[in-house]
């Protein structure tokens, strides 16, 4: 079985600040790490590949040669390998870019080695697109399966994947043929505490780099900022949300107080 | 899981600070295997010191560091400050030639100067893994093998290891090299980095972009315990601090933090700040015990080094310097234990000796009395200083007194209730302290 994470260095979004001129993140005032739900996937790759028994995981990135640092990180999580793909050609892609240059790379590695799932994170956390995985599974037409909240069972032998995948109501059951993509939910594992051989080995790993030069009949209009359809109209902080008003007295006059503030404003029961 | 056989390093540095770190360097530059284990997420991000690097015992490390290094500004100006409630007096020394190659000392953040030295140490072939906590030592008869990290699978082993894991060495305790460290033999110091614009900081002390300042503080910004705060401008930030030993603040029963607040709000130190935003906040134990609490340093597979060793010289604000050439010393060692194959506590002792014929042990042994002193006599900062300011007043006051009678004045004012020989008992004794 040969698992590829895709994965994406983001700058930490709980720390960020945001430029008030221009209302773009200032990248430089948070640490980059590798995006949370990507760790996930790379968890339960490694966690796919213990309950099998045997296996190969695979991380595959896009971005500046800093990213080699959660390839590395990936290698502390259990990964055997891990490739960078970087080159000023890629730069200012969108997610249409970027998945396109994802499939490359990941049609590069199943030539060496072919591929019996990827897994990605559901979203990047600077972004929060969720875009670009199910955007390489249409390119390498294979099934998406998105937002998924437990892989139950991967049967190598009939080549399935069965997983609980979370949806606006509830969840559902899907199973899914192999090769297949998946993106996960936070809730689909624990990351664990890594351990000491995988540190040393990560500390000591230099990861695959492949510049545009590395991909034969690549589309370069594809590619990058020219690649990118997608246009950014404007940039702004959303408000802060005001606090809400807070109702005084017994208990039963403050019931008393909601129901007239309910009764007053109808719209909570979509009466207009 | 199977887990393989546990791999065999010729050395284990633990942590990741100055004193780990040039051990790391100087051991992998020599072709041997290193392994540096640091607790936090990254090297620097545990560490705090006021934020003054000196230039001597790194440059015997790594040569002209100072063009590539995260450093803030060439120190120019050092200054003393006495402070009493609404008063100040300034003594300090301002040259041009420390704005100059090789320079004296700098100001350095340790979040990043922490994180480059460590990266230096690695590009020479030392393996870094952070995020892991060295629980303990693992001896086999009677001498130390490895260690055992919170990880799972998580010994490893070595020829030597290194103990850089700090101040309150759990590691050399548990070995039974040290005790538990009193009170009087450790500061908590306290320190905030504040934001303020470059053109702000070069005002506001009297420097280029390209210079820095130093001003130690002592008087009033403890209240009179035993310690000192200091103000260190970095390129667009400034770092300001107070540190006293943690006897003196359970004898006044004072909170560090408040010691912090109160200096920031000081008349004579508030406009300095004035406008600054608060951008980090830090605490940490500093070794003052000296001389008499350098613990044992060797053993049978295992040196001790920096503050692990308490190696710091709290008169002149002196620590990672120190920190760094133990740390080169004992790789030092090393490299010979290796070449003869002997790693026992014989093998090993030329660290030791290499430490005590050096500055560091010469310079700990020349002040060891002196905290003591200070503290068993805190009449030095709680009525000498006040005195002196008073006196300084009294100086520069035009009001028609003919100047023999302020003289006279002033003298009356040093000596005032104590009576002369007990002022020159006084002087005689803090002489003696720090001769």
């Amino acid at each position: 079985m040969h698992i590829v994470v895709c994965i994406k260095q983001v700058p930490d979004t709980k720390i960020i600040k945001i430029n008030p001129k221009t209302n773009t993140l200032d990248r430089r005032s948070a640490p980059a790490i590798l995006n949370p739900y990507d760790a996930h996937a790379v968890q339960e790759a490694v966690n796919i590949k213990k309950e099998l028994g045997k296996g190969h995981i695979s991380v595959i990135s896009m971005g500046p040669p800093p990213a080699t640092d959660i390839i590395k990180k990936s290698v502390e999580i259990g990964a055997d390998e891990g490739y960078l793909i970087t080159d000023r050609a890629f730069a200012g892609a969108d997610t249409l870019a970027t998945s396109y240059a994802l499939s490359k790379g990941l049609e590069k590695i199943a030539k060496a080695r072919p591929i019996d799932m990827i897994i990605c994170g559901k979203q990047a956390i600077d972004g929060d697109t969720g875009q670009v995985g199910p955007g390489i599974a249409r390119r390498l037409d294979i099934p998406p399966v998105t937002n998924v909240l437990e892989v139950l069972e991967v049967n190598e032998k009939e080549r399935t994947v069965l997983v609980k995948r979370k949806t606006s109501g509830g969840y559902e059951i899907v199973q899914a043929e192999l090769p297949c993509l998946l993106t996960v939910e936070k809730e689909v594992n624990e990351i664990e505490y890594a351990p000491l051989p995988n540190m040393i080995k990560a500390a000591r790993y230099e990861p695959v780099i492949w510049t545009v030069n590395d991909f034969e009949g690549v589309d370069r209009t594809k590619l990058g900022l020219k690649g990118s359809p997608t246009v950014v109209g404007k940039m702004f902080t959303p408000p802060r949300p005001e606090g809400g008003k807070k109702l005084e007295g017994t208990a039963d006059e403050q019931v008393k107080q909601v129901i007239d503030i309910m009764l007053e404003r109808k719209e909570l029961f979509f009466v207009k | 899981m199977k887990s393989a056989m546990p791999e065999k390093f010729d050395v284990i540095v633990v942590g990741a600070g100055p004193a780990g770190t040039a051990c790391a360097y100087t051991c992998a530059k020599n072709g041997l295997k290193v392994l540096q284990i640091e607790r936090g997420e990254y090297p620097g991000s545990k560490n705090v010191m006021g934020g003054v690097l000196y230039r001597k015992q790194l440059e015997e490390i790594i040569p002209e560091f100072w063009k590539e290094a995260p450093l803030e500004r060439p120190i120019v100006e050092q200054n003393f400050w006495l402070m009493d409630k609404n008063s100040v007096v300034k003594f300090g020394y301002k040259g041009l030639e420390w704005g100059e190659e090789p320079y004296n000392n700098f100001t350095v953040l340790r979040a990043k100067f922490d994180q480059w030295f460590a990266q230096k140490a690695v590009e020479q072939g030392s393996l870094l893994i952070n995020e892991t906590v060295v629980k303990e030592c693992i001896v086999e008869n009677g001498k130390v093998v490895g260690v055992r990290t919170d990880r799972p699978d998580g010994d490893v082993y070595a020829d030597v290891v290194v103990l850089a894991d700090g101040v309150n060495s759990l590691l050399a305790k548990q070995l039974g090299f040290r005790k538990e460290l009193r009170p009087d033999e450790v500061a908590l110091a306290v320190m905030e980095v504040i934001n303020l614009p470059k053109e702000k900081i070069n005002d506001r002390f009297n420097v280029n972009d390209n210079q820095g300042c130093t001003i130690e503080i002592f008087g009033d910004s403890t209240k009179g315990n035993l310690g000192t705060a200091f103000i260190y401008t970095n390129k667009d930030s400034i770092n300001i601090g107070v540190g006293t030993t943690l006897s003196s603040m359970i004898k006044s029963k004072m909170k560090p933090y408040d010691l912090l607040d109160q200096l920031k709000n000081h008349p004579m130190v508030s406009p300095l700040l004035e406008g600054g935003e608060s951008a980090e906040y830090l605490a940490h134990l500093i070794p003052e015990g000296g001389y008499n609490s350098v613990p044992k340093v060797v053993g049978n597979g295992v040196v001790v080094v920096g503050d692990a060793a308490q190696l710091v010289n709290a008169i002149h604000r002196e620590g990672s310097n120190m920190a760094m050439a133990s740390g080169r010393m004992a790789a030092e060692a090393i490299i010979k234990a290796k070449e003869r194959n002997d790693f026992s506590e014989a093998g090993l002792s030329s660290y030791r000796d290499a430490l005590y014929e050096s500055f560091i042990i010469k310079d700990l042994q020349k002040y060891k009395d002196a905290a003591h002193t200070f503290e068993e006599n805190p009449q030095y900062f709680q009525y000498y200083l006040p005195m002196l300011n008073k006196a300084m007043s009294e100086f520069f006051t035009v009001d028609g007194v003919p100047k023999k009678d302020k003289q006279k004045e002033m003298m009356k004012m040093l000596t005032g209730e104590k009576g002369k020989l007990n002022v020159i008992k006084d002087i005689y004794r803090a002489w003696k302290a720090v001769k």
